[in-house]
């Protein structure tokens, strides 16, 4: 398909070796993925263009107010109310450049959005308010792990409200929506690692929803996800409870140190009776907290409000009783 | 060979009884008799223009505190002063009391009544009645959505977008009665104005004998006509599935969530047209008048208004490039998105080429018009930028969104809102302000604007999405995130001290301004031709139609301080 929209060379980007080495600016981040040129490139020469017309509008305005200032006792000379030649071509000439705008953005957004077809593929997980990724070996991270120089394919899903995948160094962003599968790719250039931000509001922890992309450089990768894999295999359960109280996202609402977040802090509550909303109260153990952790609107503790979203299908049993383990020795 | 007054401006400076004192057109007969009820039950267009007035700027001056709690909030990352809720409910409250009780009846409500049916000749619009209901509608609107602030507050965002709005524990009901129930003002407002402009305008003023005013007004009335039953049905179906729990958006029920956005924006998308096109015809008006010279290109800039309406229709997937729909929907939206940038353009070299031999006069009215050149071509040309497809992918749903949408809301809008309100302030209230504090002010409002959304297409391009509550995690990679925020929010408070210094001397122009002459300005359009204030019913006689910017029969008289139209008599 893309060879039907394909332009003689003559009418492609101006002289793109030149463009291509722009790396930081003023404007825009490092980019840092092989398609990013395609947007800096646009980017640009947008900017050329409306500095150019911009200037063009503010020195001609600035020049008629000061050259035709309102002069006492003065009328202004007869001059002529339309011009049918000249308000053609000011209509044709924007036409034409938006014109080209529009089939550069076009022939980019075709890159951005057609993965190579040997991609690597990673699942993506978002929910409120955490990124869950999923490896091909069963691995599931809270961070984007992917090796550099190799097109990455995502497959995206929502747990429950529209989430957006956002990597600015990559130049890459699409919804992650309810009900259906978006998909992204992207190919980093070099090891490293990336901001990777939800862009679609989702609700009170929304601005919380930023995790990382680790580019790992040739060979290291596999390494890392076969280790990932048996991280907890050889971890006391606590210390595994601890670790996945972070990688989780349980530190965004639960403190560990007494102070109260959007929910209770997990200090000192296990083996203590706390009051719930409505006026009962419950003993902190391990089925209750099993039971918050599952259906989180069953028992609210008191003072606090019902929003935290279900686990169900992200923690194992395994790790929530890993996690109970984590609780328990917070003394 | 004598020149004298006109006939209707001698009966003007005789001074008819102002509709503000004197105005017995009424609902009933009973209410004309009483100071608030002849004010509450009005059918004169003035009035209900005046009452607008005070509803409208209310809203303006409460989501302006909204936005400065916003940005006071951002000062620093972190936590600054509410908590994330807050914060959500702030930016939600901001945008929706702006947007649906600000920017949308703005400029048609308040300047549009009041002058629309002068400017026509006539007496009032077609239909008096309807036009009170529109008023009244507007009040109730608004009330939902003020009880909505006491009552759980709304933190969707002004977009509704499902299936968070469906799923949020806040009074998002009333706020969707609200918006729909303002839909329906909105719609009788321009009905009204349609069939004014039909049926009203008097002999000898084809339609290329309107003022661009009227022009502007027109087409967004086809818009306000055709684009806004689409969101009252689609708010009554949210309504809906919240209520009933029947399945239109919310994939749990079976529902679509793009199917909303499809919708939402198929309104929302024109009403950004509702919210500029009046604008434009203010700034159409200013230029030529404080230009002494005839508009330049005014079939141009009558028929690229039109094209602007119709084509806004086609356009409204450019909110979606990345939102699920599908590629090629994509390209065909962003292909008809750059079609209507090319009407802009053409108004903007014509407003231009009127500046060329005028005699250029820099009013306070004209300080806002030459301000709207600057703001709107940024907010125009960095629309470029978004409709290009792959630059969207990477500054979508970021800050270069929000800067891009103040610089022509803000920047277009409410500028042009400005320098119509400064423009036809004498004329509604009979009193001059102070042109030295007015320029002053439109300076401040000027920097202050510009220091509080240039640094956001920075924010935006370096990355940070819009509605972060937190930009810690930002600014630890990217210190430049903190220096762009806190200059933003610095400058929105010059903004908002640059609008209080307007609202201090328009409200001291009301005791203490100078009786406002017939004609200050010099403006050829018919409502200049009668008294300022006007008489209940504005004209005694039917006015003299001319062309509404032939300025040569108009001279400055200093005796009355004003401009006044001279006619050379054939006859003893």
């Amino acid at each position: 398909m893309m060879g039907l929209f394909h332009l003689p060379p003559m009418l492609e980007l101006p002289c793109p070796g030149l463009l291509a080495q722009i790396e930081e600016s003023f404007w825009l981040p490092p980019p840092a993925s092989t398609t990013s040129a395609t947007v800096d490139n646009l980017f640009y020469i947008l900017l050329g263009i409306s500095i150019f017309f911009f200037t063009l509008i503010i020195v001609l305005m600035t020049v008629f107010v000061i050259l035709f200032r309102r002069r006492e006792g003065v009328e202004p000379l007869p001059s002529p109310s339309h011009n049918t030649p000249l308000e053609l071509l000011w209509t044709g000439i924007p036409l034409l450049i938006v014109g080209f705008i529009f089939y550069q953005g076009f022939t980019g957004f075709m890159d951005l959005r057609t993965a190579p077809r040997q991609a690597y593929e990673i699942r993506v997980v978002a929910r409120q308010w955490l990124w869950m990724f999923e490896y091909a070996n069963g691995h599931k991270d809270e961070q984007l792990h992917v090796p550099v120089d190799e097109p990455i394919r995502l497959v995206m899903r929502s747990d429950d409200v529209i989430h957006g995948f956002y990597v600015p160094d990559f130049r890459v962003q699409m919804d992650v929506v309810p009900g259906r599968y978006t998909t992204i790719w992207f190919r980093a250039k070099q090891p490293g690692e990336h901001d990777l931000y939800c862009a679609q509001y989702c609700g009170t922890n929304h601005s919380d929803m930023v995790t990382k992309v680790v580019v790992h450089p040739p060979g290291e990768f596999e390494k890392w996800l076969a280790e990932a894999g048996n991280l907890f295999k050889n971890m006391p359960p606590a210390e595994a409870g601890k670790q996945l109280y972070t990688r989780r996202n349980c530190q965004q609402c639960h403190s560990t140190d007494g102070t109260a977040g959007t929910g209770p802090s997990f200090k000192g509550i296990f083996g203590h009776k706390t009051a719930l909303e409505g006026g009962a109260s419950v003993m902190v153990d391990e089925n209750y907290i099993r039971e918050s952790i599952l259906e989180p609107e069953a028992k609210v503790v008191q003072g606090y409000k019902p929003v935290m979203p279900t686990y169900k299908g992200i923690l194992s049993d395994e790790e929530i009783t890993d996690l109970i383990q984590f609780i328990k020795s917070l003394k | 060979m004598a020149a004298t007054h006109d006939a209707t401006v001698d009966q003007a400076s005789a001074g008819g009884r102002s509709y503000l004192s004197y105005s017995p057109h009424t609902l009933f007969h009973a209410a004309a008799r009483r100071w608030l009820t002849s004010w509450l039950f009005t059918l004169d267009h003035k009035r209900i223009g005046v009452l607008y007035m005070f509803s409208i700027l209310a809203s303006f001056a409460l989501g302006g505190v909204f936005a400065l709690l916003v940005r006071t909030e951002l000062i620093a990352p972190g936590p600054t002063i509410m908590s994330r809720d807050t914060y959500n409910q702030m930016f939600t409250l901001h945008g929706s009391v702006m947007i649906f009780l600000f920017l949308i009846p703005g400029v048609p409500a308040i300047l549009g009544n009041f002058v629309l049916p002068i400017m026509l000749g006539a007496k009032d619009v077609a239909f008096p009645r309807l036009n009170l209901l529109s008023l009244y509608l507007w009040w109730m609107g608004a009330a939902l959505f003020v009880f909505t602030l006491v009552t759980g507050s709304l933190d969707t965002g002004w977009t509704f977008y499902t299936p968070y709005s469906t799923t949020t524990r806040t009074a998002v009901v009333p706020a969707l009665l609200g918006a729909f129930i303002l839909g329906f003002s909105s719609i009788f407002t321009g009905l009204n104005f349609i069939v004014s402009m039909h049926t009203l305008r008097p002999p000898g003023m084809g339609w290329f004998r309107m003022p661009l005013f009227l022009w502007a007004l027109y087409a967004t009335a086809l818009i306000q006509v055709l684009a806004t039953p689409v969101l009252g049905i689609t708010l009554l179906l949210l309504v809906v599935e919240r209520v009933a729990g029947i399945g239109i958006f919310d994939p749990k029920l079976g529902g679509d969530p793009v199917l909303f956005q499809h919708f939402f924006w198929f309104y929302s998308h024109p009403a950004v047209y509702i919210m500029i096109l009046p604008g434009m015809g203010i700034i159409s008006e200013l230029f030529s008048v404080f230009s002494r010279k005839h508009i330049f290109g005014y079939k141009f800039i009558a028929y690229s208004g039109v094209a602007i309406a119709l084509m806004g229709f086609l356009v409204w997937g450019h909110h979606m490039f990345v939102a699920g729909q599908s590629t090629l929907a994509g390209i065909i939206f962003s292909a008809m998105t750059f079609g209507v940038a090319i009407p802009s353009a053409i108004k903007t070299f014509n407003w231009l080429s009127t500046l060329y031999k005028g005699s250029i006069w820099l009013a306070t009215p004209m300080c806002y018009a030459l301000s709207f050149i600057f703001l709107f071509g940024i907010g125009g040309l960095t629309g470029l930028f978004l409709g290009a497809l792959s630059v969207n992918v990477h500054v979508h749903d970021t800050y270069f969104v929000v800067a891009h949408f103040h610089y022509v809301m803000v920047g277009g809008t409410m500028i042009a809102f400005l320098g119509g309100l400064h423009y036809w302030w004498p004329k509604i209230t009979g009193r001059m302000f102070h042109d030295g504090w007015g320029r002053l002010a439109a300076l401040m409002i000027f920097v202050g604007f510009n220091l509080t959304f240039f640094p956001q297409f920075l924010l935006g391009t370096h990355g940070m999405p819009r509605r972060y509550y937190d930009y810690t995690a930002l600014a630890k990679n990217h210190p430049e995130i903190t220096t762009y925020n806190v200059l933003s929010s610095l400058g929105a408070y010059l903004l908002a001290t640059g609008l209080t210094v307007v609202l201090v001397y328009l409200l001291v122009s009301l005791f203490a301004g100078r009786r406002a002459p017939a004609n200050p300005w010099g403006a050829a359009t018919l409502e200049w031709q009668c008294s300022s204030p006007p008489p209940y019913d504005n004209f005694p006689a039917p006015p003299a139609v001319g062309d509404p910017y032939d300025f040569s029969d108009i001279r400055y008289d200093p005796q009355s301080k004003g401009y006044v139209k001279e006619t050379q008599h054939t006859s003893p």
